[in-house]
């Protein structure tokens, strides 16, 4: 990917990771510099396609959408890169909530373009998604059919205007932990989505924290309202990473193939660590009363999320997913007749420009 | 940068494309501010190209990456096959004639 070097703020809570999408899209450039493993005169012809699909994940080069791959790796992408743009779609819907009720006309506006960027890294997403042979029709029929899943956390409601602000800071917050590894994952087209797609979460995230600031800074209502935001989403935000380690059933896999770089666990780890720095910054509490630093361990300790919770949500039965699954329904159901026009409209103009031209007599 | 399996091949297996939409699917390059060639950034779908173009404006250019734009049906791009790289590119390898290093410049002789 190129040109999207974005000014660097360089001290904001997202700078490290900021650094390591850099430094994810340089090993990107450096392995296309190398070349490909096989052969001094690059003979890759003979080999057996599987040792040579193992021989690139090896050599951390990427896998591309015309290379051999099997067919586990295949649908367990399409699988997570399905569910990953779903997720980004779905994900306007929380937020969209408060478009027309945000408090000032510059909130409004940053609001209103978070959601367009969300639509965008959608987009990308399906695109890539598209590279294995699957279409977006497909994968938007599979997610209105309820056969993909989208991520738990969209379906909790947006209560005040400072969920907008705990979205931001926790929510996309987990989502950049989880997606700054995925820069470097083996397959190109997801890679080079993310890289990209990090850059411009961070953006959210930061959006996010100055909200939540803001209010933890303002009045003492508008405080306990930060305060209540972030006590409804630290759990939540703590289940996106998915089950723990011991009953997750994709990961070994995923991780043999370099799509995960880490475990669940060790993501959601990651993340309290870097929280709990920025809580203090924003005057805010976690909610939770365990929570401590371990000398030994040199992280903190913490009450894991309730993974109950989490698997009803996912199967379907959280606060808001009936709601999110019949507008997006009924959004894909009243827009037919647009898509068609569309389509028609384009039919027509392609069949006149390609009409024999009538010579008058 | 991707071979991708959406385009026609010049042999090897034929593309699968799964496209029921009427809406075809489109290839987005970007000419970056200070770039010299056109780069391409992705794709997306559309059921025409000034409608290709203008979508590809809004997902691809928001945050001024680049000041110029092609979309491209791809349909119309044919990809040459990984299976037969070896053989399509192979020819290069042996005329080093064709590098201007190849050849000695007599002594004495400027501007060459």
């Amino acid at each position: 990917m190129h040109g999207h070097h974005f000014p660097e703020p360089g001290d904001g809570p997202a700078s490290g990771l900021l650094g390591q999408v850099e430094a994810a899209e340089a090993a990107l450039r450096a392995a296309a510099e190398r070349g490909r493993p096989g052969a001094p005169d690059g003979a890759a012809g003979d080999t057996d396609p599987q040792e040579y699909f193992t021989a690139l994940i090896e050599a951390d080069q990427k896998i591309e959408p015309r290379d051999w791959m099997p067919d586990a790796y295949r649908r367990t992408l399409i699988r997570q890169i399905a569910q990953h743009a779903h997720s980004e779609i779905i994900g306007m819907q929380p937020e969209g909530n408060w478009i027309t009720r945000a408090p000032s006309l510059k909130r409004k506006a940053i609001l209103l373009a978070k959601v367009q960027d969300e639509a965008g890294h959608g987009l990308y997403l399906y695109a890539a998604a598209e590279t294995l042979g699957v279409s977006r029709d497909e994968l938007v029929e599979l997610l209105l059919a309820g056969r993909q899943k989208y991520s738990s956390i969209f379906n909790y409601p947006t209560l005040t205007w400072a969920d907008v602000g705990a979205i931001g800071w926790l929510v996309d917050g987990a989502a950049i932990v989880n997606q700054v590894p995925l820069c470097r994952c083996s397959y190109g087209p997801y890679a080079r989505a993310m890289i990209r797609i990090c850059k411009e979460e961070s953006f959210h995230q930061r959006q996010g924290y100055e909200i939540l600031y803001t209010l933890a800074h303002g009045t003492p209502a508008q405080r306990e309202m930060a305060q209540d935001a972030v006590n409804r989403w630290w759990y939540p935000s703590l289940a996106m990473f998915g089950p723990p380690d011991r009953d997750s059933t994709h990961s070994e896999q995923s991780m043999a193939w370099k799509i995960k770089r880490f475990s669940n666990d060790e993501l959601r780890q990651r993340f309290v660590d870097m929280c709990v720095p920025q809580a203090e910054i924003l005057g805010l509490r976690i909610p939770d009363p365990e929570l401590r630093w371990n000398p030994e361990r040199q992280s903190y300790d913490f009450t894991p999320p309730d993974y109950a919770e989490l698997m009803r949500v996912i199967s379907g039965d959280g606060p808001c997913n009936r709601q999110r699954m019949a507008r997006r329904r009924r959004a894909h159901a009243e827009g037919a007749w647009v898509r068609e026009a569309a389509a028609a409209y384009a039919a027509k103009r392609a069949a006149r420009a390609t009409a024999p031209t009538e010579v008058a007599a | 940068m991707s071979d991708d399996p959406r385009t026609r091949t010049g042999g090897g297996a034929p593309a699968k494309t799964a496209d029921r939409s009427g809406w075809p699917l489109w290839e987005v390059f970007v000419r970056p501010r200070r770039g010299l060639a056109h780069h391409h950034v992705g794709s997306l779908h559309a059921p025409d190209a000034e409608l290709a173009l203008r979508n590809a404006r809004d997902l691809y250019t928001r945050r001024q990456e680049g000041v110029s734009i092609w979309v491209v049906p791809a349909a119309a791009i044919t990809a040459s096959s990984p299976d037969e790289k070896d053989a399509f590119f192979a020819p290069a390898a042996d005329k080093v004639y064709r590098h201007p290093t190849f050849y000695e410049v007599p002594e004495g002789a400027a501007h060459l």
